[in-house]
């Protein structure tokens, strides 16, 4: 059986196994508080940046405003929590659709009006966005708390299930994100957003409504990163605005989602499960004094001119070229032996 | 007053940003950190050799330059595949190399450029208002420097060059014009600015590495508004970006000066997405 064959019968297995992997991961091989620690924020980010990719990655508008919406989440559940008095415990986290919903909603006017550039000034107008309502968080005190921000509800878990909670909760917001990427991908509303990343204007041509398909993408990976954001909020305990509006956010969102692999759904994922241990670890070797951002910037470098594409098109490329040079150098390899046969039965009618 | 005066030096760092814009397609986000390092650099010249700000800018401006057409070189040139996205990644990778560098140097610290002339006030005629020297002095440089620019960019054969890459990439190689050199000498000249930029920017403001984050929004945000390419469009939109931010504040409160701005800049983009000077971004093939 040829190898593609065999990979592709393996796939639906090696998801479960991954699922099992990643649900059993924090009780049995590493019941550790730092490295749950470290585990929550990867699958917080790895949520994060499943939904960017659902806008950015297939339509190929990079935005680098997205932690907007990371702020709105957070500042949602923060303030709802709040204001309604919840407890806390499992409650908040009841939340979450809510922190996704004002998320989307606002998602809304700010995409319809950066939607109406492209490429360049896009990326320039999302940007804007970010430090517009970080200024904002700062300056309207008697809503956001001003640059105090807002605290969260203490957990009543004890020392060691304190990040399980989390953990769980993050785990399956992250497969229902997944589960809709990928569902998007292979939907026609998905290969409409990747007909505009490819050329917009004929996909508007051809009839995709370029414009619809934009905004309702934008708002989708909104609702995703909003909640992505009020968990951060609750887990951390407290955002104000220079953490809710972090444009560090973006930046780290973007490099995941490059490193893994833009516009497919494996690849963010791979990102996020790189660089966010990465950067913690750099954080806890090197402490605060700018060696941590050096290596992070070099190598964050390097893996941008090495691997352009990022790292699962990269290796779909070599493996396509693997497998057609494989079946190149059978058929050839039998083209040979029948002329070998054709030369050997000459040989026989010349001697006879 | 003071607005107007420092808003010149906005214009040289903004105008770098949407030259290199022009000719390379690519989003400099390490602009921002540039001048924080022109900063720097004036800084340690003059705590450590007491070299004088002004004169210290000869020794800083072509070093940067050299910088410039190193990152140019080594980094930027090497982007074969979807330049403008990637660009934006690697710049952000450039800066953060250098902030952490700066962090680890001069620690995160604020610090400020000191000489006489950034102390002492004089009565300024006609208006009768005291104003320290140094936002004269800069606003000479920059107008010296945004003069100089301007005949480099429209009376020179470098100058012609530079437009006509601007205007059609493969035209301009066609025709014999040596594109990746006059890329690397634009880089360069985008970082030069810079280096002037910062040593103006140290003398008015008190800096540290992440001073930049604030410094980069700012200008991103004048090139939108001016229309990204365009150097008119720099220059107009450093002035409307001041000149809003000074009414609010003396009319209403400082802590909204730039959010007015912002809103304003949005309003715009509704009706003119393209921005005051730029051109309709087309389809590009």
């Amino acid at each position: 059986m040829n190898p593609a064959k065999i990979f592709r019968r393996l796939r639906p297995l090696a998801v479960v196994a991954l699922i099992a992997f990643v649900a059993i991961f924090p009780v049995s091989i590493a019941p550790n508080d730092a490295v749950n620690t470290i585990a929550v924020f990867t699958l917080i980010g790895a949520i994060a940046v499943v939904g960017w990719n659902i806008f950015s990655g297939y339509t190929g508008y990079i935005s680098l405003g997205h932690s907007v919406f990371y702020g709105f989440g957070a500042y949602t559940l923060g303030l709802a929590s709040l204001d309604w008095h919840i407890p806390g415990g499992w409650e908040p986290f009841l939340l979450l659709p809510l922190a996704g919903l004002v998320a989307g909603v606002f998602a809304l006017p700010l995409g319809w009006i950066a939607l109406r550039t492209r490429r360049h000034t896009f990326v320039v107008i999302t940007i804007a966005w970010v430090f517009i309502f970080q200024l904002l968080a700062y300056n309207l005190r008697g809503i956001t708390g001003g640059s105090n921000g807002v605290f969260m509800p203490l957990t009543p878990w004890v020392a060691p299930y304190t990040d399980l909670p989390f953990y769980y909760v993050a785990f399956a917001v992250l497969l229902v994100a997944t589960f809709l990427s990928w569902w998007i991908r292979h939907s026609k509303f998905g290969l409409g957003l990747l007909a505009i990343r490819d050329d917009e204007d004929r996909a508007l041509g051809l009839g995709v409504k370029t414009n619809a398909f934009k905004l309702i993408a934008y708002v989708i990976s909104a609702v995703f990163v909003g909640m992505a954001g009020a968990i951060f909020t609750y887990y951390v305990g407290s955002v104000y605005p220079e953490l809710g509006f972090n444009p560090a956010f973006d930046i780290t969102t973007a490099l995941m989602a490059f490193l893994g692999g833009l516009g497919t759904v494996v690849g963010p994922l791979l990102g996020a499960l790189l660089v966010t241990p990465l950067q913690q670890w750099l954080d806890l070797q090197f402490g605060g004094q700018g060696v941590n951002l050096m290596i992070y910037g070099a190598l964050f470098l390097v893996t941008i001119l090495m691997l352009p594409r990022g790292i699962v098109p990269s290796f779909q490329e070599r493996w396509r070229a693997w497998t057609t040079a494989r079946k190149t150098r059978l058929s050839s390899s039998a083209r040979a032996m029948n002329q070998d046969q054709t030369a050997v039965l000459v040989e026989r009618k010349g001697k006879g | 007053m003071l607005g107007i005066l420092s808003g010149g030096v906005y214009a040289l760092m903004a105008s770098g940003l949407t030259l290199v814009f022009g000719v390379l397609e690519i989003i400099n986000v390490a602009q921002g950190i540039l001048v924080i390092l022109g900063a720097y650099l004036s800084f340690w010249l003059e705590q450590r050799f007491h070299i004088d700000l002004f004169l210290g800018l000869l020794i800083t401006i072509p070093a940067m330059f050299v910088l410039g057409v190193f990152i140019d070189w080594a980094i930027i040139r090497r982007l074969k595949w979807d330049r403008t996205t990637l660009s934006i990644l690697v710049t952000f990778a450039i800066a953060i190399v250098i902030e952490g560098a700066l962090e680890f140097l001069f620690t995160t610290n604020l610090v400020s450029l000191h000489a006489w002339y950034i102390d002492k006030s004089i009565m300024v005629p006609f208006i009768n208002f005291y104003m320290p020297l140094i936002y004269i002095y800069a606003f000479i440089l920059s107008v010296v420097l945004l003069g100089g620019l301007y005949l480099l960019v429209y009376r020179t054969t470098f100058g012609r060059c530079l437009r006509a890459s601007i205007q059609n990439r493969t035209a301009a190689s066609l025709i014999g014009i040596n594109v990746p050199q006059v890329q690397a000498l634009t880089f360069g000249l985008g970082t030069a600015l810079a280096a002037a930029g910062g040593m103006v920017y140290g003398a008015t403001n008190a800096f540290n590495p992440a001073s930049s984050y604030d410094l980069i929004s700012r200008l991103l945000v004048i090139i939108v508004l001016g229309g990204m390419g365009s150097l008119w469009g720099a220059l107009v939109g450093s002035l409307i970006m001041i000149i809003i931010s000074d009414v609010v504040i003396l009319a209403f409160d400082p802590i909204w000066a730039s959010t007015v701005f912002f809103v304003f800049l949005v309003i715009l983009l509704v009706f003119r997405p393209q921005g005051l000077f730029g051109r309709l971004e087309g389809r590009k093939q």
